[in-house]
Order: structure tokens, then sequence, then C-alpha cells
């Protein structure tokens, strides 16, 4: 052995080098096969940070999908219902720029919103129910309908086809439950850094 | 001597309690209204069991308790109900909440109820019971259901049961009065706990500032077992963890209950409402509240009913309002600025404060944080304010949360001895507050999520369902084409004739039902079934009319068409009848039937024979003709739609037919008068 090896160096070398890459390449390959991962573990991630309004403002057909598409390299800046603050976390997230929300896709609103439906106004006909994307209308044909105010994610997206126009999208009403106190306004701190700056400003 | 620890930071804020303290407690009286809000504790709002302009008694339960982590609600005094209905609350966001309004009547006329003055006979969940029922809330100012907070857990083992005396807080002094004149009380209280909950030791906390009530309270103590410890004053040492700390030197974990290191706390106003209800059967209906300030003629403490109006016993007390900036429930370090003073006195109102702008200035614009560390030193907590403050403002929730805020017990020390006069509590009470609703957004979009999720699932079950279905319905067919192609069965045959014959006529229901027989049988079933429906709208006619209800007319069209069916329906039986006795009885109708519909072709055939063979003249003439005769028909079915008050639609849509007629017409008569001149 030791002999074939010395009369050989450089086929000796070139021997074990190539033994040692098929056995890690067999190692890596069965890791590979054994260990993989199910699914986009990116776009869980990013799944996770979104509102999961279901709206499709975006203009992909639920949340997963804008997902996906942010996952692979897709804008960040297409879901109005989470504002700024969604586009910030998946900055975060995506070690990305933070952007400005594209006012294409519909603005941030200020309260959330609920459907609600007129009830003696509905006619059963069922085309909000399909819309739904959350499944949060209850009806049946011919029934009256109505939303269920806990599942409802204020999407809009039964407002469209509703025939006689009974869907209202009403914003949450600020309740005792919902109240809570507001960060201290940091423009009402006048910082005077030392007295002279404030008598002038008195002045002025 | 017991040994009593010391807890991180803390400060000592002018007392200002001796002004309260001249006077005994005083009955502050039945005012003409009381106003009691359905939520006057942490947990879900009680559930009104009253009824407007209902007469309820004093004690007499008027709203029960929803879910675990809630307490009813009782009258503080006989009156009726004058409505139920959102009003004002003292909270600090002046928003409105549902609240039970009552009319006093002054007789204050007790409900009839039962003490237990037997209580060592009762087992624990009989007492808690009791003690939920009468509407215990913590009394020192958080508000948690008295119950909820005594339920340990079978297997924890408790060690010392506190009773917090301590009162830390500026200003206020119901605790110290309550100590001083029913000290009795919270010893029979302690009693009652000590055997509820069943410690090794049970222990009274009262800073040193208070020795009157600290006397009496020991006096009362002697040889009960209870220890009254009493400690240096210092801010915040009423907080539950910071009298643990002080009491048993344990400290509670971040995050943890009181109980996780074998305490169990209860305030002294709570020990006495818990004494109240179990040996003497009354309701958590009143309680003990200081009315002090320099705006406050004669400052002092009132046993008032809940919901008695803030402003009723502003006046009681002497209440200047010149000078008074601003009106405060609760102390001034955590008590908060009401919107006016109308909110009702409620479970957790220990003091009102009515302050002069120089005794209590608004706090200065605030500046800069200069890094002291100040806030550091005197958190009774061990948080990093400053840090937070930072983090607070750059909206960093995970840091706060990595930093313990939610260990913050909102004290406002650190904002108290801020050189700069950061409203720093502000910060992490709002944080707080929206790490809070942020968590609660992030369950629902969780939710909604799932539900999302789920919907597709089964809208593609569904798809693939149909799509199955589609695929066995197609197979089938293919096997029955096949089957007709391959069996040339004289049986195949007729079955085959009779289903497209009934779907020729669109009537036949049952496939494959042929034969005189069965003809015959149908038709005169048709004839049954349609006198018998005769017969039933007939009789609904006539109990109709006997009712002179809407329904008349209605009805009595109904009866005329099922009457016309009838005569239909008879006529074909009899036409059927006359021919298959004529006909012979083995000819099977199908033929006869085909032989209808040739001839029909037939018919058809000949006459666009005979109009080829016509000249154009006599064709237009002939065109002209039948469309008159059309015209003339539709005429008499619009003139009998008006005359019977049918819908618009209908006869909008007749009139139009007809104008469209008269339209052809007239082109067809030109093409008559082109053909003539030809």
């Amino acid at each position: 052995m030791t002999e074939l090896i010395s009369q050989f160096p450089l086929l000796a070398a070139l021997t074990a080098l190539v033994g040692l890459g098929a056995v890690f390449g067999a190692v890596l390959g069965f890791a590979a096969v054994k260990f993989k991962t199910e699914g986009d573990p990116i776009a869980d991630q990013v799944n996770d940070l979104l509102p999961q309004t279901q709206c499709g403002q975006c203009g992909h057909p639920g949340c997963r999908p804008y997902a996906e598409s942010i996952a692979d390299g897709g804008p960040i800046n297409k879901c109005p219902p989470g504002g700024e603050a969604t586009i910030q976390a998946l900055a975060d997230l995506l070690d990305v720029e933070a952007v400005p929300l594209d006012e294409e896709h519909g603005e941030e609103k200020a309260k959330k919103s609920v459907a609600y439906i007129r009830e003696d106004e509905c006619i059963g006909c069922t085309k909000c129910i399909q819309a739904c994307p959350v499944d949060a209308i209850l009806g049946a044909a011919k029934q009256m309908h109505t939303v269920i105010i806990s599942e409802c994610t204020g999407c809009d997206l039964c407002v469209e086809p509703c025939p006689v126009d009974c869907i209202d999208m009403i914003s949450e009403e600020e309740s005792l439950q919902t109240w809570h106190w507001a960060l201290p306004d940091p423009n009402a701190r006048t910082v005077d850094i030392i007295a002279t700056d404030a008598t002038r400003d008195e002045a002025a | 001597m017991r040994k009593v620890y010391n807890f991180h930071g803390g400060i000592h804020p002018p007392e200002n309690k001796l002004q309260s303290l001249g006077n005994p407690i005083s009955c502050a009286g039945i005012p003409p209204q009381l106003t009691l809000p359905l939520s006057q504790h942490i947990g879900a709002p009680a559930v009104p069991v009253v009824t407007v302009g209902e007469h309820v008694l004093k004690g007499q339960l008027i709203a029960e308790a929803k879910g675990f982590v809630s307490v009813p609600l009782h009258a503080p005094t006989s009156g009726t109900i004058a409505a139920i209905e959102e009003r004002p609350i003292a909270h600090p966001s002046g928003l409105q909440a549902n609240c039970i309004v009552i009319n006093t009547d002054g007789e204050d006329e007790w409900a009839p109820h039962e003490g237990r003055e037997d209580y060592q006979s009762l087992d624990k969940p009989t007492m808690l019971n009791l003690i939920r029922n009468a509407g215990i809330a913590g009394m020192g100012g958080a508000g948690f259901p008295a119950a909820v907070k005594l339920s340990v857990k079978p297997d924890t083992q408790i060690d010392t049961l506190i009773i917090n005396g301590t009162e830390c807080e500026p200003y206020i002094t119901a605790d110290d009065v309550l100590m001083r004149e029913r000290a009795d009380q919270i010893i029979a209280g302690a009693k009652i706990l000590t055997h509820l909950i069943g410690p090794q030791e049970t222990l009274i906390g009262v800073e040193d500032n208070k020795p009157e009530g600290l006397a009496s309270l020991r006096a009362a103590a002697e040889g009960s077992g209870i220890e009254v410890v009493s400690f240096p004053t210092k801010y915040p040492s009423g907080g539950e963890k910071q009298l643990i700390e002080i009491l048993t030197g344990k400290q509670v974990p971040s995050g943890g209950l009181p109980s996780h290191v074998g305490v169990v706390c209860q305030n002294v106003g709570s020990t006495v409402a818990i004494y109240q209800a179990i040996v003497l059967g009354r309701p958590l209906i009143s309680r003990i509240t200081t009315v002090t300030g320099e705006s406050i003629g004669q400052p002092r403490n009132y046993e008032v009913l809940l919901g008695t109006p803030m402003a009723y016993l502003l006046q009681l007390a002497g209440y200047q309002s010149a000078g008074n900036n601003r009106l405060i429930m609760g102390g001034p370090m955590m008590g908060f600025t009401v919107p006016d003073a109308d909110v009702p006195i409620v479970k957790t109102t220990n003091c009102i404060l009515a302050p002069k702008e120089a005794e209590l200035p608004t706090p200065p614009p605030a500046q800069a944080c200069i890094r002291c560390g100040m806030c550091a030193q005197a958190c009774p907590a061990s948080l990093l304010p400053q840090q937070m403050f930072w983090f607070a403002q750059g909206k960093e929730h995970e840091k706060l949360e990595q930093h313990n805020l939610f260990d913050c017990i909102e004290c406002g020390a650190c904002s108290w001895v801020c050189p700069s006069a950061i409203p720093l509590v502000q910060y992490y009470r709002a944080s707080k507050a929206e790490i809070l609703q942020a968590r609660r957004d992030h369950e629902k979009s969780e939710q909604s999520r799932i539900r999302f999720e789920s919907r597709q699932t089964r809208l593609e079950q569904e798809e693939i369902d149909k799509e199955a279905k589609r695929a066995a319905r197609k197979l089938a067919a293919e096997k029955r084409a096949q089957q007709a192609a391959s069996g040339t069965d004289g049986a195949e045959d007729p079955i085959q004739a009779a289903i497209d014959r009934a779907k020729a006529k669109k009537a036949a229901q049952q496939a494959g039902t042929v034969g005189n027989q069965n003809e015959a049988e149908k038709l005169t079933s048709a004839v049954a079934s349609t006198r018998k429906r005769l017969d039933t709208a007939s009789k609904k006619l006539a109990e109709a009319q006997a009712e002179n209800s809407d329904l008349v007319t209605a009805l009595q069209t109904g009866v005329d068409k099922t009457t016309e069916k009838l005569h239909k329906a008879e006529k074909a039986l009899a036409d059927y009848q006359s021919k298959s006795s004529s006909d012979s009885q083995d000819a099977p109708t199908a033929a006869g039937e085909v032989d209808a519909a040739q001839a029909a072709i037939q018919k058809a055939m000949a006459a666009r024979a005979a109009d080829s063979s016509l000249s154009p003249e006599q064709k237009a003439k002939n065109n002209l003709d039948k469309l008159v005769q059309r015209l003339q028909k539709s005429e008499a079915k619009l003139a009998s739609c008006r005359e019977s008050g049918e819908e618009e639609k209908i006869i909008d849509a007749m009139e139009s037919t007809v104008e469209r007629l008269k339209e052809k017409i007239a082109t067809a008569e030109q093409a008559v008068s082109e053909g003539e001149e030809s």
C-alpha cells in the first residue's frame, strides 16, 4: 500500500481526493433529500408579517401569494391594510430599504373597518358570501345574510358584488376596550436648551 | 421584632395626608340618583338583570358576573331603575360606558340578606362563591376580582397571607381611617382569609407614617396570631410585589404571580368587604373615599355609596372651584384627571383630589433626556427607564419587551424624579397598550389566515369532487352509447324511444313508463289531483271570504285557474278514452304521437311547398294577412291585461309588441303594394 502510494504519488493523491469528494457528495446528497425544508421558509416569515386581510389590493389573490412574490424579490410596498408598519417590518426582515406605500394599490386607512349588512335590504343572493375570503358572512339563498364581525377583516371585497348595495363598511368606534393612552406628543416638548433661547423665542 | 427588607428604588414625595385625617369617617348619605357602571373592575363587564322602572331594594343583585374574571353589581340603596344606558364614567379616556341609573327613594330598605357567623364550617368553594357573589373587586385601586385572586390552585402551597394596609400614595387616607376606626373588622376579615387560604403566617403590612392605625390594629390583633408589621415609609411600598419583598424578602419573578412565591395579598378595604360579605351577608355597595386637596373646604373621609356622583361628594366637602386646576380620581402619582365632576364613584375610587395650581402644578414642557440615570435609581422594579424611553419613542417593541417593560408597575416614580420633566410613565403606558394591541391584531390575522386557508382547501375539494362527478357521468354516458350501438335487441328500443319521447314532451316524469294502462292512469290521476287541488283552493277561498281577508282576489284567480285546468284534464282523459276505444288496444300510443308529429311536419312542409309555388305578390299578401291576425290577437291580449290590472312591466312589453307588429304590417303593406305595382 505504502509502496503503491510512493510509486504513484500523483495517482494516489488524485484517488484520495476523488474518493473524499465522492463520500462527501453522497453525504450531502443524502442530507439534502432527508432534511429537505418543506415549503418556503422566507415566504412563511413574510406571510406572518402580513395583516391577512386577504383583500387582494396588492394584486395577488390573498396574502400568501403576495408573500411568495416578496420572497422572490418582489416589491414590499403593495399592502395598504398593513401600511407603513408592515413595510417597516418587512424591510427589517429582508434587510432592504423601507419604501413608502405604493399609492396605486390604495391608501392606508386610519381606522379599521368591518362590513355591515343592512339586513332588511338584503335579498339573499349569496354573492357576498362567495366573495368573502374568510367565510365571515353567514346566510343562505333567499335568506338574510349577516357578517360575523369578529371574523371580518374589513377587506371590502363583499361591497362590490352586492346587487342591492346593502353593505356598508363601518369603521371601528373607539370603545373602553380599545382605548389606550397615546404616546406623549414629542412636538409638545419645546426644547429650550439655554434660558436665553426661550426668551428670544418669546420675543420673536 | 420581625426583620423587614427593602426594595430597590422608591421615592419620598410630600405625604399630604394630615389634611384629611382631622375628622372621623362620615356618611355621605343618599344622593337623589346613583349611576353604577357595569364595569368597575378588571374583566368582563357585568350583565344587567333588572329592567327600567323596576323597584330595587338595597343590596339586591342588579347585574350578574359574566365569565370567571368578573364580579356582580348590587343596588347600593332602594329605589327605581331610571335607565340602563351609556353615561360618562371615571376613565382617563373620557368615554362613556353602560351604566345602571337608580333614582333613590330615600327609604334605604334592605333586601333580605343573611350572614354566616359560622364561616369555619363552610368549605372553600362556598366561601369563594360568597365573596364572588358579593361583588368584591380589589379596593386598593386596580379592581381585580377578589375571588379570582383568592382561588389559589390546590397544588400551590401558600406560606404567607399579606393584608396590605400600606397606602403609600400621597393624600390618600381611606385605608388609614379604616385601620383607625374599624381595626376589629380588618382583623375579623383577616381571620376569614386565613381560614380560607390556610397560610403558615398572616401579616398586616403598614407604613410607619400611620402610628394610630398601627396602634389600633395591634390592639385588635392581640392574641389572634396575626402579626402587624410596620416598616419605613417609601413610595411605592404599597405595590403588591414591593410589599411582598419588604415583608418576606422574596421577589416575585418577572411575569409571575405572588402565588408563585407562596404569597397571597389583599387590601385592607377588600378584607373588610370580605368580612361584611361573609359574616353580615352584605354585598359591596359602599366604600371609604378620601376627598382632599386645597380646593376642598373640609377634607375628610366619607363612607360613600357606589354610584354617588363626584359632584355630590365635592359639594358635601365644601368644594370651591376657584383656583382648582383639575379633578383627579386616585392619588397624585397614579390617579387620572376626570373630564368632569358628573362621573360616579366606583369600587376602586379611593380618593378624589381637587388641588390648586400651586399645589400640583401642571408639568412644565419636557426637555431632552440628559442621561442622569435618576429614573433608574428610583425605579422600584429595577428597570432602565431611560433606555425604555428611547425604545418607546422609536416604537421598538421587541427591545421594550426585552427590557421587561411589562414588569413596570406604572408607579410614576421615574417621571417624578426626572429633572427634564419627561412624562416617562406615559410612554410606558402607551407602549404597553400598543404591544398588547399588536398581539391582539396578530392573533386575529392568524385566525384570518387559518380561515382563508381552510376556505381555499374547501373550494379546491369541491372542484375536485365536481370534476370526479363529471368524469363519472361522462363514463356512464359513453357506456350507454356503446351499449346502444352494440345491443340491437328489440327490448332496448322501446325504452330509448320512450326517453326520447319524454324529452320531447317535457312532461313525462318517469322515464320508461309506456303503454296504454300507464297513460290512462296518468290522465286519471291528473284529473283526480286537480280536482283535489280545486277542492282545497275553494275551501280556502270560502274561508278567506268568511274572514274578509285581502287574499280573496288572489285565491279567486287561483280557483278559476284550477277549474280551467280540471276541465282540460277531464277533456284530455275523455279524448284519450274515446281514442283508445276506437284504436286497437295493442297499438302503442307512441306510434300515434310520432304520427301526429310527422303529420305536423308534413303539414308545415306542404305549406312551405305551397308557399314556394305561390307568386311573390301572393306571398306578401299572405304574410300581411298573418301579421294582421297576430296584431289583432296581441291587441286583444293587451286589452285583457289592462282590464285585469297586470303589472306595468308586462303591459309595457305588450305595448311594445303591438308597436312592432304595426311596424311590420306597414312594411308588409308596402311590399304588397310594390308587388301590385310591378
